[in-house]
């Protein structure tokens, strides 16, 4: 029996290395908790019949002396990444059946390296939403309270890492999409900076926000799978060029916007964590200062214009008439309403009509071009801040993992994205790290806190990340 | 905003709805908008520029461009053409336009 509990991918790496256990047997010790506890969580959407097969291709590379980290790590992939030959629904019976016809680029780094695809993770229709509740295919389990949501839209990932059904997970971000589900199942999320990560065969949900990002057990594995699968890509036309690792050599200096953070309204025992978070990084030596931020606080109202806009022009391929739900009207017009009325779930729909109505000829300015200005000017304050300190740091999510079916209305799952969505409107990176547990109806709930950074960052991030999970405990 | 302009919003986004849907979206609508409507709040300060349309985040993002010559895409043909709901001799079919 491989111990899973308290695996990483350098120990899994160096297991194998010294012949402790081969990558197929680790594969196989994945494939056995996914069997165990796939019906009560609902993590994964299909498991590849082929997994075994990679896993046996990685144990060549093992045996030639090409194996590299990633080679032999099991994955779950976030059902929005494409893999030629391999389903791909992003949750929707729109494409519930479509198969996709090449390699995201992110995916194609990771097969250089060997590393093995366990299967397609759960995540909300067209990663929409807060807590995999708006999967047309049911709501992904909290592996710490199956009542409740493991978060999302990446429920599918986190849960998968949190319940040893994976080593790591892909996921994406667009409002908050990997660190929120990463909090509520007591795990590492990383969003990096918009650009860093190829987007290429992530399905565009809002353009000018989406990354794709790791899901792990601690912060050296979220920086392992970030090397790996960053970098400049051709093929997307919004990527960053190549910059150096920076050394750091600096005593790092934290900003809590402590005025945002009492305006909202944060749970009592998120506060409590978030402030003891607080007081462990004081005594760990870093210098906490308060900030203030000039208009932060309509960060969200910003976010749920812009990102409907986009949703609405990106799902607009979604017709019926090349791939994906076809339902045969009277004439071409039909096909389109009837296919797209009965391919959409309740929230795309929402998102949908919502982003259409900001992109009127009659709204636009006092909507999406306010936005657009809105967002520019926060891009701005956040420079200036980032003059006088290097992190910035906020609680996660306002509460813990809600119950399914708990939140009826969507504006109150709007508001879980308070804290993340600013990261994804600037465009910098952040991760969410576990900060402890709060005590609800008997079962202990992970929380999270979360570091953002200055564009390109991410260093500094795994830095504070591997301090704070030593001074945490 | 009423039904007719949820209406409205579907006839444009090619959504077909049914009754109980469009009043359900009317409501939640209603109350989206009635959150972001906050927007207006925002204080344009005189030097924020034009909004950075195309380049919207990171500072270091500048518009891409290349030559227009098709490059090798690995694009499986098949799998493409196979998905078409509906198809003739390798092409996609759909039904008259005009």
């Amino acid at each position: 029996m491989i111990n899973l509990t308290g695996l990483t991918i350098k120990k899994a790496h160096e297991a194998i290395k010294s012949g402790e256990y081969t990558c197929r047997e680790l594969t196989q010790a994945y494939l056995d908790q996914i069997e165990k506890k796939n019906k009560e969580l609902n993590v994964y959407l299909e498991v590849f019949g082929d997994a075994l097969a990679q896993a046996d291709e990685a144990d060549k590379k093992f045996k030639s002396g090409t194996a590299v980290l990633l080679t032999g790590i099991p994955f779950a992939i976030k059902d929005n990444i494409l893999i030629e030959g391999k389903k791909v629904s992003a949750a929707s019976k729109m494409l519930e059946n479509y198969i996709a016809s090449y390699d995201a680029t992110v995916i194609k780094k990771l097969k250089s390296e060997g590393a093995v695809f366990l299967g397609r993770v759960n995540l909300d229709e067209f990663a929409m939403g807060g807590s995999t509740e708006n999967s047309a295919f049911g709501p992904t389990r909290n592996p710490h309270d199956p009542r409740r949501v493991a978060g999302g839209t990446s429920g599918g990932s986190t849960a998968a890492v949190a319940a040893d059904m994976a080593l790591v997970a892909l996921g994406s971000d667009t409002g908050g999409s990997v660190r929120e589900p990463a909090s509520f199942c007591g795990i590492v999320g990383l969003k990096p900076t918009y650009g860093r990560v190829s987007r290429y065969g992530l399905m565009a949900m809002g353009s000018s926000l989406d990354c794709i990002g790791s899901a792990a057990k601690n912060t050296e594995d979220a920086e392992i799978v970030f090397r790996s699968i960053a970098g400049h890509d051709d093929l997307d036309s919004t990527s960053l060029e190549d910059t150096k690792e920076n050394p750091i050599n600096k005593k790092l200096t934290i900003g809590v916007p402590w005025d945002f953070i009492n305006k909202e309204g944060v749970n009592p025992e998120v506060k409590k964590n978030f402030m003891a978070s607080v007081e462990k990084l004081k005594a760990g030596g870093y210098e906490v200062k308060d900030i203030s931020i000039q208009n932060i606080d309509l960060v969200l109202a910003i976010y749920y214009i812009i990102m409907p806009a986009e949703v609405s022009t990106n799902l607009a391929r979604l017709d019926g008439v090349r791939y994906g739900l076809h339902q045969d009207g009277k004439n071409l017009m039909e096909d389109y309403f009837f296919s797209r009325g009965k391919g959409f779930g309740p929230e795309t729909r929402r998102r949908v009509l919502l982003g259409t109505y900001v992109l009127s000829a009659g709204y636009y300015d006092a909507y999406y071009s306010k936005a657009q200005t809105a967002r520019t000017f926060l891009k701005k304050e956040f420079e200036k801040a980032f003059k006088n300190i290097d992190l910035i740091l906020t609680p996660t999510a306002p509460m813990p993992a809600w119950k399914v079916g708990e939140k009826s209305d969507p504006l109150s799952v709007y508001l879980a994205d308070i804290f993340t969505v600013t990261a994804n409107i600037v465009g910098i990176p952040a991760i969410s790290v576990p900060s402890g547990f709060m005590e609800m109806e008997g079962k202990s709930l992970p929380l999270g806190i979360q570091f953002m950074a200055p564009h390109g960052g991410e260093d500094l991030l795994f830095e504070i990340g591997k301090k704070f999970e030593q001074i945490a405990l | 905003m009423n039904i007719k302009d949820i209406e409205g919003l579907a006839e444009l986004a090619r959504i077909d709805l049914s009754q109980a849907e469009k009043e359900s979206l009317l409501k939640d609508l209603d109350s989206i908008l009635g959150y972001v409507k906050q927007i207006e709040e925002v204080e344009v300060v005189p030097d924020v520029g034009r909004p950075e349309l195309g380049r919207p985040t990171s500072g270091t993002s500048v518009n891409v461009w290349r030559e227009d010559v098709a490059g090798a895409r690995d694009f499986s043909r098949e799998l493409i053409i196979n998905q078409f709901p509906d198809k003739q001799d390798g092409f996609l079919k759909v039904k008259k336009i005009l």
